[in-house]
């Protein structure tokens, strides 16, 4: 019967046919991606940079971004079209070893684009390519309280007293946390010299406080603010200050007596921008940052530029008498990240506890 | 019979049915008032100009593809194993249908890291890609771009259309295209004039769902897609802006939020009207 | 392959083959991929992953939180597919149009919709907190977002059971004189229980892995038991550390949890199918 012809013959002509459709839906799809490169290799007056950073660098970028535009396309007559991607910081380094083609990155943490060095895919001594550790600006730890300050905080341990709330990101997968977490550790430090049991109890004290642990700096503002959870946001100052902006009278920054400086990295993802042939426009993307224009932008989106000259011009906005300490006081990030987030390390000895 | 039961109604049953349209109210209802109201509150001009932002616009792009395509991948494969495991007994049947229902129970973060592990930069798969790329001079990326947003949307969805059109097959029985083939038509013309009209509307029924589903994909997606305006989809639009902090993008997350309930009120209502005529055809 | 005779219809290898490709080429062999993984770990390795105790919190709280919400999906969901099935009243239309809203509506919609109406600023939460009760950011947060998320699978494996069972039945029990919750027991549970079970497993296997619709609402803290497995194994790709292997040795528990739920189930249908043969 033709039903049996069929039947015997059919298996691997019709497994071809299910191949088929499962490729033909690749290629679908692989087609309106692959376009969008294709113009970018055609047309080599347009230049496309993917920039992947972390959350609270959102407006600061929109706004750099049009600014680079603008000067570029005045100085090469080249028009550069620059696509963002955000998130928590280690995730985004992730992405990149994962296969996210940025151009360049600028991320929380140095430790963060380490990850992607230890890949191949960022040369070597890409700390030193910039100015400054490669931070074109940078940011500390500042508290952020509820109009009125009824629980009166003021410095790290008052945050240990019973009932405050605190809300801080997860060190686990927000840059930002670690700087909460090392900010904290050096108050305690300070108080209690080399007893490393008695810092660990403070910590632990502290972390006992902690009522939502979001996973991002940006999902910790939206508890606190929007959500109206807890007493007091430890926050990047950046982040508290656009706060404060948005929502005037209605809370208050504390900076602390000590607090850390964060230094966001910047860098050039080789092994990406060697595929896509964008290596200059990068690196001049990367160097306009420290252009007299960009720092100024840099202060107005809260950001303390690392010019000490404009840094002067924003002295009203910034405290600039806090005493600050560095990653360098921890041994700098890998070192530090080994012996405070490593699973097992001390993070989770306080926190688990 | 309808008559008598309206007027029996006792007092217990009315406590029934206000229970039940209570927790229907709080639990279902509200959220979605919840949703236009927040998404209106800051008046229109906000509202629109959140709905026609570019990232929401390309955002709206990309999750309509991704859903078009899954919808037909799944169809197609729906089609297939419906007829496999309706007019047909093998071994190895039941394994077979557990395996296909597993997207169904998974959790979608597990499909994303799934997809990164295959197809990422050090994934298993990618040097086959990097061959295929290499060899025919494509450009092929399977994870962070459009196909890897496709595919993770393939995969959360897959045996969506298939779940719906199984009892339909199976309630059918096969006697008919028996008779058909041996009256001698072939596979195509039975499925065309003898199955397919029996089916229509639960096959559309499960496509309603299954793209229901794709529009409001965001675990498995938010693995695999990381730049906005270029793979975001809508529901990573909405993770974006409520996740970016301000008063103002919190309201615009819920205004793409609204685009998304009207897509999927759209997708109920077709599947009423789906539903309505599979009931009236039998 | 030895097939039983009766195949005069076409079109075995063809669909065969096609559902095995598909199968294989778009679900399994991405998820062989978790299974290649996690296989790089030595088995002391994973079990000391798998049982650390931010994993395990985690896992409790899953399933502990879908558990619940299962069981409250249960009972109202029976309630619901009760009253749509047997009573006429206004609006019943619209009701059981809409019991597939948390089916079609995106989960992060959803999360981002229930994390603000039960936070202390929404309408809801200020009620729950005037109780005592705290919403969002706390374990009936989480309950709360996945009795929306599972409710229609309970409503949706009901329906056609109730609608099969005539109401001569309970009428006819009622009519002997037994009480309601007699009949109730002894005349429909018996035969709603295997749909009741099927509606349960779904709505717990969905549970346990979703995402979407409980991050925003989950106070995320493992000291509180508010950390949810599918944020564990994000947390683990996310972290400085980027520990792949033990993300996949999560999510391959996760595996089997799903997988063995989704055998339960097909058995419970399996003997509900031979049982009214």
């Amino acid at each position: 019967m033709s039903c049996n012809v069929m039947k015997s013959r059919s298996l691997p002509k019709l497994t071809a046919l299910g191949l088929c459709v499962c490729l033909l839906a690749g290629l679908l799809t692989g087609c309106g991606s692959s376009s969008g490169e294709a113009s970018e290799g055609e047309d080599a007056s347009v230049i496309e940079l993917l920039n992947v950073s972390y959350d609270p660098t959102r407006e600061f970028y929109e706004a750099y971004n049009e600014l680079f535009a603008a000067y570029y396309e005045e100085t090469y007559g080249v028009t550069v079209e620059i696509t963002q991607s955000h998130g928590g910081s280690g995730s985004q380094a992730r992405s990149v070893i994962e296969g996210n083609e940025a151009d360049v990155v600028t991320l929380a943490l140095a430790h963060d684009i380490t990850l992607i060095e230890q890949e191949g895919m960022i040369d070597e001594g890409w700390l030193d390519e910039f100015d400054n550790n490669s931070s074109p600006y940078t940011s500390t730890i500042v508290f952020l309280v509820r109009a009125g300050n009824e629980k009166n905080i003021q410095d790290w341990d008052d945050l240990l007293q019973e009932g405050v709330d605190i809300i801080t990101p997860d060190p686990k997968s927000s840059g930002g946390a670690c700087w909460n977490f090392l900010a904290a550790w050096y108050y305690a430090q300070q108080q209690y010299g080399e007893d490393e049991e008695q810092i660990k109890e403070f910590m632990r004290t502290l972390y006992a406080n902690v009522l939502v642990m979001d996973s991002g700096a940006r999902g910790a503002t939206t508890t606190f603010v929007e959500n109206g959870q807890g007493d007091v946001l430890i926050a990047w100052e950046n982040e508290a200050l656009q706060t404060l902006a948005d929502y005037p009278d209605e809370y208050e920054l504390i900076t602390p007596s000590v607090s850390i400086l964060a230094e966001p990295s910047v860098a050039i993802v080789d092994e990406n921008v060697d595929d896509h042939d964008t290596a200059e426009a990068a690196q001049e993307y990367l160097e306009y940052l420290y252009t007299d224009e960009a720092q100024r932008l840099i202060g107005e989106y809260y950001y303390r530029p690392t010019n000490e000259e404009i840094l002067g011009e924003f002295s009203d906005v910034f405290d600039l008498e806090v005493e600050l300490c560095t990653i360098d006081d921890f041994g700098g990030w890998d070192e530090a990240y080994e012996t405070f987030f490593q699973d097992d390390a001390i993070f989770d000895e306080i926190y688990n506890s | 019979m309808q008559q008598k039961k309206k007027a029996r109604l006792s007092a217990g049953q009315i406590a029934l049915i206000v229970i039940g349209v209570l927790f229907f109210a709080v639990m279902l209802v509200w959220p979605l008032v919840e949703v236009l109201y927040r998404a209106l509150k800051d008046g229109w001009e906000l509202y629109w100009g959140a709905v026609t932002a570019r990232t929401t616009l390309s955002a709206l792009r990309v999750t309509l593809l991704a859903a078009v395509i899954a919808l037909l991948v799944d169809t197609f494969f729906a089609l297939a194993a419906s007829w496999l495991l309706t007019k047909f007994e093998f071994r190895g049947k039941s394994v077979l249908t557990t395996l296909i229902d597993i997207p169904f129970s998974i959790s979608p973060v597990i499909a994303g890291l799934a997809f990164i592990m295959m197809f990422g930069r050090s994934g298993l798969a990618t040097p086959v890609v990097n061959w295929f790329n290499d060899t025919f001079g494509a450009d092929i990326a399977l994870v962070f771009s459009i196909p890897g947003v496709v595919l993770a949307t393939i995969f959360v969805t897959f045996p969506y259309v298939l779940r719906e059109l199984l009892p339909a097959m199976n309630l059918q029985g096969s006697a008919e295209e028996e008779a058909a083939a041996l009256l001698g038509a072939g596979g195509l013309t039975i499925f065309r004039r003898v199955t397919l009209p029996h089916i229509k509307w639960p096959l559309l029924y499960g496509m309603v769902l299954c793209a229901a589903r794709a529009f409001g994909e965001f675990g498995a997606v938010y693995a695999v897609s990381k730049a906005r305006g270029e793979t975001f989809t809508l529901p990573l639009e909405v993770d974006a802006l409520y996740m970016s902090g301000g008063a103002e993008a919190i309201t615009q997350a819920f205004a793409v939020s609204s685009i998304l309930v009207a897509l999927a009120l759209v997708m109920l209502i077709l599947k009423n009207i789906a539903e309505w005529r599979a009931k009236k055809s039998y | 392959m030895k097939q039983k005779r009766n195949r005069v219809i076409p079109g075995f290898g063809l669909t065969l083959g096609i559902t095995v490709t598909m199968l294989s080429l778009l679900i399994l062999l991405p998820l062989a991929s978790v299974l290649i993984r996690s296989f790089e770990l030595t088995p002391a390795e994973f079990w000391e992953t798998i049982t650390r105790s931010n994993v395990v919190g985690a896992f409790q709280t899953s399933i502990l939180c879908a558990l619940i919400a299962a069981a409250i999906n249960c009972v109202f969901g029976l309630i619901l597919a009760w009253i749509l099935e047997r009573y006429e009243f206004p609006g019943k239309r619209l009701i059981d149009g809409m019991i597939e809203l948390p089916f079609a509506l995106p989960t992060a919609v959803a999360g981002i919709t229930l994390a603000k109406m039960y936070s202390d600023q929404g309408a809801l939460g200020q009620a729950l907190s005037r109780l005592g009760i705290q919403g969002s950011y706390s374990r009936v947060g989480l309950v709360i977002a996945l009795v929306f998320v599972g409710i229609p699978f309970v409503v949706r494996s009901i329906q056609p059971v109730l609608r099969k069972l005539p109401p001569a039945c309970e009428e006819a029990a009622l009519m002997l004189g037994a009480s309601r919750g007699f009949t109730f027991r002894h005349v429909i549970l018996p035969e709603l229980t295997p749909a009741l079970l099927t509606g349960f497993g779904l709505a717990l296997a969905r549970g346990i892995g979703e995402y979407g619709s409980v991050i925003y609402i989950s106070g995320n803290s493992s000291k509180n038991g508010t950390q949810v497995v599918s944020y564990v194994i994000m947390q683990k790709l996310n972290s400085g550390s980027a520990d792949y292997v033990s993300a996949a040795a999560i999510a391959l528990v996760l595996l089997a949890i799903s997988f063995l739920l989704m055998l339960l189930l097909n058995m419970v249908q399996w003997f509900a199918a031979r049982r009214t043969r």
